[in-house]
């Protein structure tokens, strides 16, 4: 069956899916929605979006609902400086970041006489004015190239909406994997290392001297009064910038999920005994995952004494000596399941091969990273 | 430009009644531990293997 749409109604349509980030309206935080006093690197919020540190300040990061007015957004990232650097080392950097898999940039024709341009649209605000540097990393294995082009935050506490449009390079492909082949990295502060050099490197090129690659960006850790805001993420095929693609909280959630899922409140999962002292139990991930995941569990292992608690059920809570969250075991290469181990002290379950019942409070966190 | 994780433990993990060699690793990455699955496209493995490279070493699995 076909769709016919009349021609005028459409003549100014792009169909499809458009944004190649996700979750550029911050809407996702499933790990949190505040972290603070961070210094180094890490997912600490919102989901997909990446914190990278080296020795420049102290940052509260949250999920704001400080957004531009009339966008239809309900939230911004924002970094908050709580203890200043205002002389950066030479090797200190400060940048927000997303990569994105090269089976997701096939369709951009990289590497071809067609490579599509590429613009990068952002709503943005800064306490501090300046020049600021944005990075596009083609992280192809048999050679990167990269490129940086700047952007200004003309008015402080203001929102701003931003537009870059880059040219396709027709020479280097994005490989066809699912690891990070496209790195897009916001720099926020450059030692010299990075910034020292004569002029910013502005085109795709590969042996890029280091210190090219944030040429004249501001020092936004140079002060307790400085913050950054951001939303409105979007990368998009072609020279314009068009609206936001606004998706349902489930789609982007959906999205995230590839990449990053945690669990709680479990409520009597049945595990398997082998012998007495190891209990073993299949759980199935509400989504397929990028890659096998790192997996890991916060709280407390025991009874189920309180939220923060798991504990194991047989005729009684037993005492729980480990658990392991074995991504692969039998099942390797499956990116829907993970085994869950238990250890126990010596005969701990009156025979082999019983079931027992494994429950876990509502801030007994599994947890399993599959993150770029 | 990749951020540097602070690796403290390695160790090979087996299931009990798995057959073959180990395809896990727990590690103390950052603080937290890990179960790591021994796939170049996982980060955290990664990490671990530019830690071996260091001169590191992931203990043996009981």
């Amino acid at each position: 069956m076909t769709t016919k749409v009349p021609s005028e109604l459409v003549s100014d349509q792009v169909f499809g899916r458009r944004n190649l980030f996700i979750n550029g309206d911050m809407q996702v935080a499933q790990r949190a929605t505040s972290a603070t006093g961070q210094t180094g690197t890490g997912f600490h919020t919102v989901d997909r979006w990446e914190f990278v540190a080296s020795s420049a300040g102290t940052w509260d990061i949250s999920r704001s609902t400080t957004v531009p007015s009339g966008e239809g957004f309900a939230y911004s990232q924002k970094l908050d400086c709580t203890t200043a650097d205002s002389s950066l080392d030479a090797g200190n950097y400060l940048i927000w970041r997303q990569k994105i898999e090269g089976i997701n940039l096939q369709h951009l024709k990289y590497g071809t006489s067609s490579a599509e341009k590429l613009t990068l649209s952002f709503w943005v605000r800064s306490a501090k004015t300046g020049t600021y540097i944005v990075e596009f990393y083609n992280n192809n294995s048999a050679g990167i190239k990269l490129q940086s082009q700047s952007y200004t935050i003309s008015s402080a506490d203001t929102w701003e909406k931003k537009t870059i449009t880059i040219d396709g390079d027709t020479a280097l492909a994005f490989q066809n994997t699912t690891d990070g082949e496209l790195l897009v990295y916001w720099w926020l502060a450059a030692g010299s290392t990075y910034s020292g050099g004569g002029s910013l490197n502005n085109s795709w090129n590969s042996s890029v001297a280091n210190n090219t690659r944030a040429v004249g960006v501001v020092n936004l850790a140079d002060s307790t009064s400085n913050d950054w805001y951001i939303t409105g993420v979007q990368l998009e095929v072609g020279a314009d910038a068009t609206p936001f693609e606004h998706l349902t909280f489930d789609e982007q959630s959906s999205l995230c999920k590839r990449y990053y899922q945690q669990y709680s409140g479990f409520h009597a999962m049945p595990m398997w005994t082998y012998g007495r002292s190891n209990g073993s139990f299949q759980f199935v991930l509400e989504k397929e995952m990028r890659s096998q995941p790192s997996a890991s569990y916060s709280g407390t292992l025991g009874s189920l004494n309180n939220a923060n608690y798991c504990g194991i059920y047989e005729t009684d809570w037993v005492t729980i000596s480990s658990i392991t969250l074995s991504p692969t075991s039998h099942e390797s290469g499956n990116t829907k399941m993970i085994r869950i181990d238990s250890a126990h002290p010596t005969n701990t379950f009156a025979s082999n091969n019983v079931a027992v019942g494994f429950y876990a409070g509502d801030n007994f966190l599994l947890i399993f990273d599959a993150e770029l | 430009m990749e951020g540097v994780m602070n690796i403290t433990a390695a160790k090979y993990y087996k299931s009990p009644n798995m057959i073959g060699d180990a395809t896990t690793i727990k590690a103390t990455i950052d603080g937290q531990e890990l179960s790591v699955p021994m796939i170049e496209s996982n980060r955290h493995y990664k990490a671990i293997l530019a830690w071996v490279e260091e001169g590191n070493e992931i203990e043996a699995a009981d």
